[in-house]
């Protein structure tokens, strides 16, 4: 069920996009069309390109918003997912509440 | 169209009943599925059918002998989630992890396999652990989600008079009491648990089926999201509902002036989001004896009138029996896309 409807109509979550729009929808409670544009903007890539993996990797590698690996595809300098979601609440200027956390663990 | 003899004979296309059966049917009998599914919400929703030119879509779509469909490249929407994964090998963690990794879900939920937040409250300390843990190693939004579970607080499972034994004896000032009292316990739950995930680290709360213990459900969810709100403000909150109509379990129940029994999407949708939502989801039954055509008809007539008037991102329920999926536990893939694809396309979903 998950696996079908990821391909069919799902934004390819941590391959590409996803989880960046769905941050939008669900914490500022932004429609799709809304969402996308804001976080292509801040990406500075067009909505196409949201959704699109080979695009999506190399960008959040620079940008070290966390991915995707596999066993010959290794990122051991990437960030750890909690490092990533610090990147993703500065990128996006939302608070992820996990990052939030961290920071004021930290006393940032 | 083939011929046989002197006969015209339309083709047979492969295709599923709302039970996930396979069946074949021609190309007229699933338009006219459709066009009768389409009528009947239209009817019993009071609300337009949808068009010719949307009825011939979703026709291409469901008369396609395609094993498998998707909408067009640019067109995708996000995926939320009702309780994310089913480890056969792992953890709940693993679970997932595997989601993230391997099935490019947008986002996740952790769940406890007990879906209720009157059971969750007694295990919040273990919940709140795991949740930790998924933050540490999820980098996709991690959402907790639990069902209102209003006729958990019923005897024998809760400390309320059973109102479904007293509605029968025609005891309904004392049914409505019992709810009444249910609910003031079930918002403290929800409210208890949902902040108690939020300080572990929860992206957002998702309170998944509400409405399915009628009107006092759905409203217990309101007030518990009117309460959530107003108390972390930068909460995301899903409502995903149990139905196409509130059931009027109590009968008098109202939110914000308006009676919840009997409700539809399009007011469910109003309510949820001047409760304070960000995210509603909507759900529209399946009927397992008619075709999964008819069914996505039925599904995206009574969800229509919610699209242009929504604020917050809509979410249509598309899982097992819902949004036209057939309603078994291991859909084909072939009826799950068609449904997919149809809903995003006609609707213009915010997600699924």
């Amino acid at each position: 069920m998950d696996i079908a409807h990821s391909c069919a109509s799902g934004m390819n979550g941590l391959r590409a996009a996803g989880d960046l729009v769905v941050r939008m929808q669900m914490s500022q409670g932004m429609r799709i069309k809304e969402a996308k544009a804001f976080v292509a903007d801040r990406l500075g890539v067009s909505t196409l390109m949201l959704s699109d993996p080979l695009t999506m990797h190399e960008l959040r590698g620079e940008k070290r918003l966390g991915r995707v690996f596999e066993s010959e595809t290794t990122y051991f300098r990437d960030p750890s997912p909690i490092e990533a979601k610090v990147h993703i609440a500065d990128l996006l200027g939302i608070p992820v509440n996990a990052a939030t956390k961290l920071k004021a663990g930290l006393g940032l | 169209m083939q011929t046989i003899g002197s006969d015209t004979v339309e083709p047979l296309i492969p295709t599923r009943m709302g039970d996930g059966s396979l069946v074949e049917m021609t190309r007229s009998e699933i338009k006219a599925d459709l066009e009768e599914g389409t009528q009947f919400a239209a009817t019993k929703g009071k609300v337009s059918p949808l068009a010719e030119d949307e009825l011939d879509h979703l026709l291409d779509i469901f008369a396609s002998a395609a094993r498998f469909t998707g909408v067009d490249i640019g067109d995708e929407v996000v995926l939320t989630k009702d309780g994310t994964g089913s480890p056969q090998l792992g953890s709940r963690l693993d679970a997932l992890f595997v989601a993230e990794q391997s099935f490019g879900h947008d986002s996740c939920e952790l769940w406890h396999v007990d879906y209720s937040y009157r059971a969750v409250k007694t295990v919040l300390p273990m919940e709140q652990q795991a949740m930790k843990e998924a933050q540490e190693r999820m980098v996709i939004p991690v959402h907790y989600g639990a069902q209102p579970d209003l006729g958990r607080y019923s005897r024998p499972d809760g400390p309320c008079d059973n109102w479904s034994e007293l509605l029968p004896m025609m005891k309904i000032d004392e049914a409505r009491a019992a709810q009444e009292e249910a609910i003031e316990m079930a918002v403290e739950d929800m409210v208890f648990v949902a902040e108690g995930m939020w300080e572990a680290g929860a992206d957002g709360i998702n309170f998944d089926t509400a409405g399915a213990a009628g009107d006092g459900d759905f409203l217990a969810t309101l007030k518990a999201v009117e309460l959530l709100r107003k108390r972390n403000p930068e909460m995301g909150i899903m409502v995903g509902m149990a139905g196409e109509m509130v059931l009027g379990t109590h009968g008098q129940l109202e939110y914000d002036g308006k009676r919840l029994a009997g409700m539809k999407p399009l007011d469910q949708m109003r309510s949820v989001q001047k409760a304070g939502a960000t995210i509603f989801g909507p759900a529209i039954n399946v009927n397992t004896s008619k075709s999964t055509a008819w069914n996505t008809a039925r599904a995206i007539t009574f969800v229509k009138p919610c699209m242009p008037e929504a604020k917050i991102p809509v979410h249509m329920n598309v899982g097992m029996g819902v949004g036209g999926v057939p309603m078994h536990a291991f859909a084909p893939v072939d009826a799950i896309t068609r449904c997919s694809k149809a809903v995003v396309d006609i609707l213009k979903l915010d997600g699924l």
